[in-house]
Parts: C-alpha cells; structure tokens; sequence
C-alpha cells in the first residue's frame, strides 16, 4: 500500500466508517455527559484529540521497549500523564470551563477511544502514522461531540456557543448565536437522557446515509463464467 | 373428503384492536366530563389538541415507514394515547405543552420502537414524564376546582390562558391559582406533602380548604369518575380484573400499614386511594396490555408492584404524585415478571 493511500484509509476510517463516537461507541460516558452545550463540547473534543495524538505518538515511538506482558498499564501511565497536562493547562487559562467541565475532564483517562487506539494500532505502526491516526480519531470524535453539543443546545436554550468566552478568551463573547428565543429550556436535551435520544438519531442518520451510498455504488457485476452445455447424446 | 384439522383455541373472539381501542376510549367519557364539570374546559382542549398532533404525527412517521396509513391510523391507538395524554395534563398548561407530548409520545416512544404493540412503555405515561422533567413550572401549576377559584374562568378565557398564557381579562396562570385570601392552591397531594414538610400533621391538612369535606375537592369525585369507568371496562372483559385490584390492594396495605405506624404523618388510604391519577393509572394505564404484564400471576406482580412504587414515591419522592414514574418503572420490570411467571403448559414441568 502506498503511503498516500495509507493517510487516505486513516482519514476515512477516523472520521467515517469507524468513527469512535458513531461507530465504536467508545467514550461515551463524557460523550453524554458533558455535550449540552457546544462550548463544552469543543473543550473535551479538543482536551480528548490533544491526549490521543501525544498518546499514540508516544506509544508508537516507544513500542520496541515496551514489554508485551504489562502494555496495557503502561499505555495507562502515558495517557494519565498527558490527561494531567491538559487538565493543569485548563485550570490555569480556561477555568470557567475547566469548571464547567469538572469530573470529565480527568476521567479522559479512562476513555476506551485513547487506549483502544493505542493497542490497536499505535503500537504497531510508525510514528508518523501513529499520530495521523490519533489526530482523525480526535478530529472524529470532536465533530460528534459538536453536532451532539448543538443539537441539544439548540434544542435546551436555543443558543449556539453561549459561554465560548470561556475556552476561547474575552472576544469570543460575539460568537453566541441566539437562533431562537426560549421563554423555557427543554430541560430533556439538556439533561443526559437527552443525549442518549439524540445520539440515537445521529447513529440512525449515519446509517441511513451509509444506506444511501451503498445503494448509489456502482454494483459489481456478478462475472459468471457461462459453460456451453454440450450434449453429446442427442 | 379431506376434514380441516384444527388445533384448539376453537372458539375465537372476532373483536379487533380498534373496537377495543373505541371502548375504551368512551370509558374515558365520565372521567372527562367530571374533569369538565370541576375544573373547567382546560383538559377537552388539551385532548383536542394532543388529538390532532398525536394523528398527524403517526400520519407523518407512518408514511416515512411506509406502512398501511389508512389502516393503522385510525385503529384508535394513537386517539387514546393522546386522550389519557391530555386527561392528565394540568388545564392551564400552554398549548405546546400538550403539542410536545404528543409528539414525543407517539414518534418517539411509540414508533420508534415499532409502532402499535411493540412499544416497551406506556405512550401517554412516557410523554406525560417528559413533559413534567422538561418543563417543571408549568407542568406542576395546577388549577384549583373552578369553585375555589376567585376569578371566573369560562371557554374563552381558558383558551386565551392556553394559547397566550394570560385570560382575556388580563390574568395569569399564577393569579388564577391564587385563592381569595393570596395563597397559592395547591393540589390536595401537593398540599399534604408541603404541610408535612412545614411540621403538620394530616388532620391540620385535612382543614385545607382544597380538601373540602373528604380528600379533594374535584379530584375525589374525578377519580371516582375513572372508578366507573374502570368498571364498566371490566364489564365489558376489555380490561382484566387482577391489575386494577392489586394495584389497589398494595397501594391499601402500603398505607394502612404506614398509617398505623405513623398516624400523624401518613394520610389514609382513601385519600391515596381518591387523589391524583390513582384510579385513571388502576384501570386505563397499568391494564395496557402490551406495555404490561402477561399472565395472571405476572399481573398480580406487575399491579402490587406499581402501588408499592407509587406509595413509597409519593411518601419519600420529590414530586407529589407518582403514578406515572410507577407506570414507567413497571413497564420496565414487565419484561422480567413475565420471565419467571410464564404459565406451566399442562404436562410440562
């Protein structure tokens, strides 16, 4: 395989046909937890890529050294490591959404996304594909964590991107989009069974459009080798 | 000549779901007129609007699914979600309350789990917890009976609260729940549960004035309303007797008990019995016989368990009344109850 088509393979099967929130369903605990606003969507979509793209850089760079027997906890320990930087990074210049985001961000750790990733395919690739595949990974989770954070921001109050200033600093503030005005929030979207419902929808919606495609393709067709039948009987 | 071989049940009842459906639609009739009689227009035009949302709505998802419309659209199923819908619906609730409801109640919790007999939870039930999670404040403001009330409220008045949140004089939900004297009415359940909370006891409750001289004002004589209904339901063997009687029963011996321990704290059983949605839950929610129980033995497990629920929620739980949080909790142990209460077939061990 050239080495194009490999990048080519990981980008589709990052963003789309293995897609770890849609497809492998990993993580889903922060992925329903913490989705009802975009804001905080972008913040654990963002905190999830940046630990599994340095945690499958560093898995891979170091997979000669690492004994088979005790991989796991010490994918475990790298992961950790990379999950406190990016947890002492937020405190110290997002706090309002490292507030917001509270227990979910740490528990990054335990996310099946980042170390499903890094046994099954960090190490035993090169570097430079390794964090390929982390950053589309990421990039895939992050795109299901906004489409689910908007819909059900939409959905609870009506707004998109209310509370950006807090990841994004003070001139952020101009982004929050009213789309409608609510006189109440939907508490349901809002609140986690919300986002089960919701998250139905997106899985039924990928896999109507998966439907859909595989109905256009071209179909291929069936060569049957004819046989002349001879009879010699008659 | 060949005979036709038949295995038994030879004998068949040729009703069908609509006509089952249509029964007990009209049992329903006593319920609503009382509801009418004592608080007024709100819930008939709540049961119109669900009504209509609810047939358009399974219109819209069974054309997507590309089934039978005409067939199963008007097989009633989808009318009597939307009329116990809007029968438990408060009478002041705005218009989109009742519209929401529908909707989530038949796409969501019906359709989506494959339509008419497929669906694990009570339609009505599931859309009425919907409603009272997302929208606490308008979906616990109740309104009193229409003789406590200090403002008159006749059809107009009640569709321009329903519609535009304000009468046509000016008023609003809050001041139409207000009583002469500038409390707030509450409920008889809500009221007992507050006064608890203040360190009453229930006979201090019991002077309320929205308990009047028995358990509620409105809400006895509704519930006794459904009471009749019911049984001319078990009249008709539209509904089995076991739910309704074991519901009952345990709700009884939950609060007897209860009372006996506590009598200043525990109210009796008549007024559990005669308030809230007690009856309409007994005999129109918890008999649905696809979100329920099978067997007989299921069903006796199935009612005694939605009483012990529905006591120890309103007792213990954060709402007033619970038969709906029953009903959903019920419906997702029925699938276990049938498991280990399937009938032995004659012969088999």
């Amino acid at each position: 395989m050239k080495l194009s088509d490999e990048y080519k393979e990981l980008t589709w099967q990052g963003l789309w046909k293995n897609n770890p929130g849609l497809v492998q369903l990993l993580g889903l605990c922060p992925l329903l937890a913490v989705t009802s606003t975009v804001t905080n969507a972008l913040g654990l979509g963002l905190a999830t890529m940046f630990v599994l793209i340095c945690s499958n850089a560093t898995v891979s760079a170091i997979q000669q050294w690492v004994p088979k027997e005790i991989r796991i906890p010490i994918f475990v320990l790298i992961i950790a490591a990379f999950v406190t930087c990016v947890q002492l990074l937020m405190n110290a210049f997002t706090y309002g959404l490292y507030q917001s985001l509270g227990i979910f961000l740490p528990l990054i750790v335990t996310n099946c996304a980042i170390i499903g990733r890094a046994e099954a395919y960090a190490s035993k690739n090169p570097l430079k594909q390794a964090s390929f595949d982390g950053f589309m990974m990421g990039l895939g989770f992050l795109l299901v964590l906004i489409v689910l954070g908007g819909i059900r921001e939409i959905l609870g109050q009506g707004t998109l991107f209310d509370g950006a200033d807090l990841l994004l600093g003070e001139w952020a503030s101009v982004l929050r989009v009213e789309v409608f005005q609510l006189d109440n929030q939907f508490l349901l979207a809002i609140l986690p069974p919300g986002a089960f419902i919701a998250m139905g929808f997106l899985i039924a919606a990928k896999n109507k459009i998966d439907a859909k495609l595989a109905e256009k393709a071209p179909k291929k067709a069936n060569v049957e080798i004819e046989r002349v039948r001879v009879n010699f009987d008659s | 000549m060949a005979y036709w071989i038949a295995s038994s049940p030879h004998n068949h009842l040729q009703s069908k779901t609509s006509a089952l459906m249509r029964l007990v639609i009209y049992a329903t009739i006593p319920g609503i007129l009382t509801q009418w009689y004592f608080f007024g227009w709100g819930n008939i035009i709540h049961i119109s609007l669900a009504i209509a949302t609810a047939l358009l709505t399974e219109f819209t998802v069974l054309s997507l699914r590309e089934k039978k419309v005409s067939e199963q659209l008007f097989d009633g199923s989808a009318i009597l979600t939307a009329v116990l819908l809007g029968i438990s619906l408060p009478a002041l609730a705005p218009w989109w309350i009742s519209v929401i409801g529908s909707i989530f109640a038949i796409a969501i919790v019906k359709q989506l789990y494959g339509g008419i007999g497929l669906n694990p939870f009570n339609p009505a039930m599931a859309g009425y917890v919907m409603l009272l999670i997302s929208f606490p404040v308008q979906m616990t403001s109740w309104q009193p009976p229409l003789e406590l009330m200090s403002v008159p409220l006749d059809f107009i008045n009640t569709l321009s609260v329903i519609f535009t949140n304000f009468t046509y004089d000016g008023y609003s939900v809050e001041q139409l729940r207000t009583h002469i004297d500038g409390h707030t009415m509450a409920t008889p359940l809500d009221t007992v549960k507050t006064n608890l909370t203040l360190g009453l006891t229930i006979t201090e409750s019991m002077n309320n004035i929205v308990i009047g001289e028995y358990v509620g004002i409105g809400w006895q004589s509704l519930n006794l309303a459904f009471l009749i209904g019911g049984v001319f339901l078990l009249f008709k063997k539209a509904i089995p007797l076991v739910t309704p009687l074991s519901f009952l029963g345990s709700l009884f011996v939950c609060s007897f008990i209860a009372f006996l321990i506590s009598p200043d704290s525990n109210a009796s059983t008549l007024f559990h019995w005669f308030n809230g949605a007690c009856m309409l839950g007994a005999f129109f929610i918890l008999t649905d016989p696809v979100s329920g129980a099978t067997s007989i033995k299921g069903r006796i497990i199935f009612g005694a368990l939605a009483g012990f629920l529905v006591f120890i929620i309103r007792k213990f739980g954060g709402y007033p009344d619970a038969v709906a949080f029953a009903v959903l909790l019920c419906n997702m142990s029925a699938p276990l109850i049938d498991q280990y209460t399937r009938p032995r077939t004659y012969g088999h061990k």
